[in-house]
């Protein structure tokens, strides 16, 4: 069971943590809403929980909840550059059916 | 697939309800677009990574260019690409013509007052051009962040008065965006350093860009800024700056002082360059055809000293206009480019006794703050914790009363949005109409405040003067732009208007107007209380009057009368004059003269009721 990040996901989560000035590292999650049944959560995280999973990848901290590791489980987040949009992408493998926007996701 | 952003903890946005907001520091030289993404709020930069746009707009037959192209292309097509078009906003063609020979368009006048630039694509008004500008920044924010904007926060000088914000909006509409709210620039460069979070404090905004300098002074109260007071020079900036190296470089080089455009141009250019490497090196070397020499920090402060002085002066000015001393002030921003230059911010931290906060770059910090206040509006912010940033009435707004004074109805610093009535009657007997003069500003002579509208309430039905309860609504909503109605409320007959004000205010004037005001007090109060006297004194002579008409020749003997007539006359010319303790007196002696009659009036009027009745009848 794994999460991970690209180099370029790493950096940037460097860059947004240190622009904030704090912060132990960042959440992925999962909520049950949206369109298609699930949607991804991208926060900080300032405290984890006790029962949070901790991954490190390039230095960074992939924190996570254990239910949603169960959805998230070999997910690879991305930072990517779309023309002027940048932002943050789940390569999810266990995702079965997306909304047209990608927001939410069923597995 | 949609770009996720890092929320806060616990506030991530429910999919396809993120809502997109942007700040806009729409400038006179440059303008800015700016977002909060992933907790951090940074100005958008367009493809080839400028974050810059100069608000400079170049009009083709069949397209128009926005931004540095345009800019460059000013001294090759100066009719049709228009520079600085901020300047411009809200004001009348008669202003812009004021404003300066030297400007290249075509003015034409327009069905309004507006001025409209004459370009190939025809007339252009101010609020077209700039909403021009507006739209390239909206593209640029939807490519960006990915989607639909939900609103802006558009910023405005502190001293723009309502026909300049009007503008501003139009302008925004025009380019097709919402309008969360226009913020005063000072207050959007205090929110960028998170200076809304304190509890309470003075503020003062240095705001030194390329042409202008504005100093403003700011109260924090519960989360609430209100803008004590504004001043600077609409003449002094970083150009002022190059002006002053070039010149030197002139001097030094044994040029001759009158140089074509071109080489002024590329004279200018290596000043800038100097001025900009000064910043950070001590000494800098300056070229210009085969002449070169250096240029020591030291004698660039030397050269500029003069202009900071005056911009110090301004700040002095505007502290004591504030009703606050120097020390009381608990922090100071920079705003601007030219709050870059070593020796500015030195100057600024001696005046004030403390470091100046320069970490924001000047250049982007109105943009950013905006930019913070748009994502609480477009309520993105869901901790709760967060206060809605309030605005205030930069100049009280009221309208005219008998005598020419003008009554506040809302006062000056009242936070927005804001909704305040006060009751008025009718001055004479039968009077079915009354005029609703609005106007803004601190004096109380309407002749030295700002009329911004004029309307009529018709249809008051015939009552005594002083019968007739009239309410008149101000209303001023979150972009501190007034509505008024007025209704009588009796019959019910009303009217109102939204005040579009004749544009037409000349620079500054807003300070001015502020400034005055403070000057003026003493003498003000002494003109208001003379004209006090005045309608107390005209009001007394027509009531007189009209008893004498009705029952003089019954009640009164010839002495009596001619008594009367004698106090009456003293005070028509005494009223004449400014002398407003005599007024009084005379006022006083008028009434003590007629009481008798007054007495006699009320008796024979109660007798002429009685008569023929007896108490049973009465008493029913």
């Amino acid at each position: 069971m794994a999460i991970s990040m690209t180099e370029a996901a790493a950096k940037h989560v460097r860059r947004s943590l240190d622009g904030r000035g704090k912060g132990e590292g960042i959440r992925l999650g999962v909520r049950t809403t949206g369109c298609s049944g699930l949607a991804y959560v991208l926060e900080f995280v300032d405290q984890p929980d006790s029962e949070d999973l901790v991954f490190e990848s390039h230095g960074e901290k992939v924190i996570i909840d254990p239910k949603s590791l169960a959805y998230l489980d070999g997910t690879e987040l991305d930072f990517v550059k779309e023309g002027l949009n940048e932002g943050f992408k789940f390569n999810n493998p266990n995702v079965r059916g997306e909304c047209g926007c990608g927001e939410s996701f069923n597995v | 697939m949609a770009l996720l952003q890092i929320a806060e903890p616990g506030q991530s946005p429910q999919p396809h309800q993120r809502r997109l907001a942007v700040g806009i520091d729409l400038g006179t030289t440059n303008s800015l677009v700016a977002a909060l993404r992933s907790g951090r709020s940074e100005p958008l930069p367009d493809a080839q990574g400028r974050v810059i746009l100069p608000s400079a707009v170049r009009y083709h037959a069949d397209h128009i260019d926005v931004g540095q192209v345009a800019r460059d292309a000013a001294s090759s097509d100066p009719l049709n690409t228009v520079l600085s078009v901020k300047r411009f906003m809200g004001r009348g063609l008669a202003d812009v013509k004021q404003l300066g020979e030297q400007l290249p368009y075509r003015f034409v006048g327009g069905e309004s007052h507006m001025p409209f630039i004459d370009t190939v694509q025809g007339p252009k008004s101010p609020v077209e051009v700039s909403a021009d500008i507006l739209k390239v920044l909206r593209q640029r924010a939807e490519e960006t962040l990915g989607g639909e904007l939900v609103g802006a926060v558009i910023t405005v000088p502190a001293y723009f008065d309502d026909a300049q914000r009007q503008a501003t909006k139009d302008a925004a509409r025009l380019a097709g965006l919402n309008v969360l709210r226009l913020l005063n620039e000072p207050t959007a460069a205090a929110v960028a350093y998170g200076l809304d979070q304190n509890a309470e404090g003075l503020v003062a905004i240095y705001d030194l860009g390329g042409g202008t300098f504005d100093i403003s002074i700011l109260r924090l109260t519960g989360g609430v800024f209100e803008v004590l007071a504004t001043g600077g020079d609409s003449a002094l900036g970083g150009d002022d700056f190059d002006h002053a190296i070039a010149s030197w470089m002139v001097e030094q080089a044994g040029l001759s002082s009158d140089l074509d455009p071109g080489a002024q141009r590329q004279l200018l250019q290596a000043a800038c360059a100097a001025k900009e490497a000064l910043t950070d090196a001590d000494s800098v070397t300056v070229a210009y055809g085969n002449w070169s020499a250096e240029l020591t920090r030291a004698a660039f402060d030397a050269l500029i000293e003069p202009m900071i002085a005056r911009s110090l002066k301004a700040c002095r000015r505007a502290v004591r206009d504030s009703g606050v001393e120097l020390e009381e002030v608990g922090a100071v921003v920079m705003v601007g480019g030219s709050t870059r230059v070593p020796r500015v911010r030195e100057a600024v931290g001696a005046l004030f006794g403390r470091t100046p906060l320069t970490e924001i770059d000047p250049d982007q910090v109105v943009a950013i703050g905006a930019a913070i206040q748009a994502d609480t509006l477009a309520g993105n912010r869901r901790d709760g914790g967060e206060l809605l940033l309030l605005d205030v009435i930069p100049l009280s707004l009221g309208l005219e009363t008998m005598g020419g004074l003008m009554e506040k109805v809302i006062p000056r610093n009242t936070t927005i949005p804001v909704a305040r009535a006060q009751e008025f009657t009718t001055y004479k007997d039968g009077q079915s109409a009354m005029m609703i003069h609005v106007l803004q500003g601190e004096r109380e002579l309407i002749s030295d405040c700002r009329s911004l509208a004029r309307f009529e309430l018709r249809g008051i039905p015939a009552m005594v003067a002083g019968a007739a309860k009239i309410r008149v609504t101000f209303q001023v909503d979150a972009d501190g732009l007034l509505s008024v109605s007025a209704r009588e409320l009796g019959s019910g007959v009303e009217s109102s208007i939204q005040v579009k004000p004749s544009y037409g205010l000349t620079d500054g004037e807003i300070a001015r107007m502020l400034k005055d005001s403070f000057e003026h007090a003493g003498f003000d109060k002494v003109a208001r209380q003379l004209r006090e006297h005045q309608v107390d004194a005209e009001r007394l002579l027509e009531a007189v009057q009209g008893a004498l008409d009705a029952d003089g020749d019954r009640l009164l003997d010839a002495e009596e009368r001619l008594a009367i007539e004698q106090q009456m006359q003293d005070l028509r010319d005494l009223m004449s004059g400014t002398d407003g303790v005599a007024i009084e007196q005379q006022t006083k002696r008028l009434s003590q003269v007629t009481d008798a009659f007054a007495a006699r009036r009320l008796d024979s009027t109660v007798k002429a009721a009685l008569a023929g009745r007896n108490l049973n009848e009465i008493e029913e």
